[in-house]
């Protein structure tokens, strides 16, 4: 194996230009698999940690929610938004036929002025009736939200201080979340004493978010589940029926509206790949059929020398090995440089959410892009090296003498 | 070392109309004892590269056998076979046959180094010597002109200190100097007690060999007996 892999090194050397091309195109097909798949996991990913993360059955948000930044705008773009109803809302909805339990959450934009640290999106729930953001908090974060404090998703910068203010507010971050790939790694969280508090301050600072919605009975969602035995559909149609200017959404429709999304990118993304690796595999095993034939004299050369069949092989799958294992080695790594860093450009670019998955799983993708890259490129040439190592040495030295 | 190949037939198969099998070597039994040069002449195409391939062990006769001493080269498996070729045999084929990739030093100990066998650089070097090329050990094939090429493949054939060479139209394209030096090291060669078996279609190696024969519509008779 030594000879063989000297040999096949020192050809590779020899004509660079040539390994260099083949080199890409084996980059090429690592490139496509490798990131295809990473990104194809990562909106997977970001679908299920997005789904987990809305956690209702039902979304009550007012009618302005279009024009004020839709929901799906602030949770999975993480672009900052705002829009109000009355907290009667609430205990309309509590009354309802089907509702087990209906919570608020407030979205408050913070400004690029002065009185806010950073410009991000911050969202308040209610403590003692939260269904949705407390379950996922407290994965990360075992105390108590008290007045004041903040949690904030893993895209915000801490201050070295710990210490946020928005409206004038002064809070103290408690903690920080794992990223979930959506909009809402850009947020910060409070209770709803203190979002209250600043939604209360930005009045005086003299922010007119609410118009016609007094600052103290705001609340810009209502997140319901509905009781086991009641149909989501009725409870929807109930709501919208019962709620004024108001509209009452499943959650499963924003959700698969996004996941229709991801099919068709995934779907894009799966036919691409596949077409690099039909076209990638054809040049390759054309490029290896004519490096084989232009050193057909070469082979005879090393039968002549004492070479058996089985070290012809050797050398020539050591020949395509190499060069498809450094290719691979390169596109992956391509792959990585390209995608792991811009994500969140990606994301955009996608309107999706995206997630990565875990480092592990990272890793495991690339080793599988690698191996299935060299294998393949290995096996585009076995059909010349079968056609070579089979001939009779006598007919391809008279051949080509 | 005694070459011998016993009522050897090879034949060709060929795809169209009418006759279809092309019979390259009629039935030859043909010896060629260590100590002796033996000469096959004739003309392109006659059947003496046939005769050699089939005598290297690298191309299946259809017929006959071809055995290096007791051993019939034909029964053994090709790993065996290729084994026995490195060790045993020195063949030198038609044409320029350096590895591109491969200095001269290293092409010479291609077949050493294809079965691990090391140390063997210095005799390597003697051999270059011998041939008259060690100046250029470490320039690479695609250098060479026809003549130091062909003694490339000479150097490479003698490494493995073979018992029986075999060398294909050794002189085909050197000048009339460089065939009789050439020449001259393969009457060198038989002296110092190997096989040898010298293909060609110039008359100039007859004066050189021990034994002549004519290949001619892959019918070989002896020269020197008509």
């Amino acid at each position: 194996m030594k000879f063989a892999n000297n040999l096949a090194w020192k050809n590779m050397k020899r004509k660079p230009g040539r390994t260099i091309a083949l080199i890409l195109l084996a980059a090429f097909l690592a490139f496509s698999v490798f990131g295809g798949s990473l990104v194809v996991m990562s909106l997977q990913n970001g679908l299920t940690s997005y789904e987990a993360r809305l956690g209702a059955d039902i979304i009550v948000v007012p009618n302005q929610a279009r024009s004020h930044g839709s929901i799906e705008s602030i949770l999975l773009q993480g672009i900052p938004g705002y829009f109000y109803m009355d907290d009667s809302v609430l205990e309309k909805a509590r009354n309802t036929e089907g509702v087990e339990i209906a919570t608020p959450q407030f979205y408050l934009a913070s400004a690029s002025s002065g009185c806010c640290s950073v410009s991000v999106q911050v969202i308040g729930f209610d403590p003692e009736t939260d269904f949705t953001i407390k379950p996922w908090i407290q994965k990360n974060y075992s105390g108590t939200i008290g007045d004041g404090d903040l949690l904030v998703g893993s895209a915000i910068a801490v201050p070295s201080n710990r210490k946020l203010t928005f409206y004038n507010v002064e809070c103290n971050v408690a903690g920080q979340l794992e990223r979930t790939g959506t909009g809402l790694d850009n947020a910060v969280y409070a209770n709803m004493n203190t979002i209250r508090q600043m939604m209360e301050s930005s009045v005086l600072l003299g922010f007119d978010y609410f118009s016609d919605v007094s600052a103290e009975h705001a609340i810009s969602s209502v997140m319901i589940k509905v009781m086991d035995g009641y149909d989501i559909d009725q409870v929807t149609g109930d709501l919208n029926i019962h709620l004024r200017r108001v509209e009452a959404t499943q959650a499963k429709t924003m959700i698969s509206d996004i996941a229709s999304g991801l099919t068709s990118v995934s779907r894009v993304i799966g036919g691409l790949t596949v077409m690099i690796w039909i076209l990638a595999i054809v040049i390759l095993i054309v490029a290896f059929a004519m490096i084989v034939n232009e050193r057909k004299k070469e082979f005879g050369v090393l039968r002549v020398a004492g070479a058996s069949q089985k070290m012809l092989s050797r050398l020539l799958l050591a020949e395509s090995g190499l060069i498809s294992l450094i290719g691979a080695l390169a596109g992956a790594g391509t792959a990585a440089l390209v995608i792991l860093p811009f994500l969140g450009m990606i994301r955009e670019s996608l309107n999706l959410p995206m997630l990565l998955p875990s480092v592990p799983v990272i890793l495991l993708l690339a080793v599988g892009a690698v191996v299935l890259t060299a294998f393949a490129g290995a096996l585009t040439s076995a059909v010349s090296t079968r056609k070579i190592t089979r001939a009779d040495a006598g007919l391809i030295l008279r051949e080509d003498a | 070392m005694i070459l011998r190949t016993e009522n050897v037939t090879r034949q060709y198969f060929r795809q169209g109309k009418g006759t279809n099998v092309f019979t390259a070597l009629q039935e030859t039994s043909l010896t060629i004892p260590g100590g002796k040069l033996i000469e096959v002449m004739g003309r392109s195409g006659s059947g003496k590269s046939t005769l050699l391939n089939l005598c290297a062990g690298l191309l299946e006769p259809t017929a006959g056998k071809v055995f290096l001493d007791d051993t019939d080269l034909y029964a053994l498996d090709d790993r065996e076979r290729s084994k026995l070729r490195n060790e045993s045999f020195g063949v030198i084929p038609q044409g320029q046959t350096g590895l591109r990739s491969l200095t001269v030093l290293e092409n010479v100990l291609l077949p050493c180094e294809m079965y691990g066998i090391s140390g063997q650089e210095e005799y390597a070097l003697e051999l270059l010597e011998r041939v008259g090329i060690a100046e250029l050990s470490n320039t690479y094939p695609s250098e060479l002109s026809g003549g130091e090429m062909r003694r490339l493949s000479i150097a490479r054939a003698l490494i493995r200190k073979p018992g029986v060479l075999l060398a294909d139209e050794p002189t085909g394209d050197l000048d009339d100097e460089n065939t009789h030096i050439v020449l001259g090291m393969f009457r060198r060669f038989a002296e110092e007690g190997m096989a040898v078996l010298l293909v060609t279609h110039e008359t100039e190696a007859a004066e050189y060999a021990d034994e002549v024969y004519r290949m001619e519509k892959g019918v070989l008779t002896r020269q020197d007996a008509e």
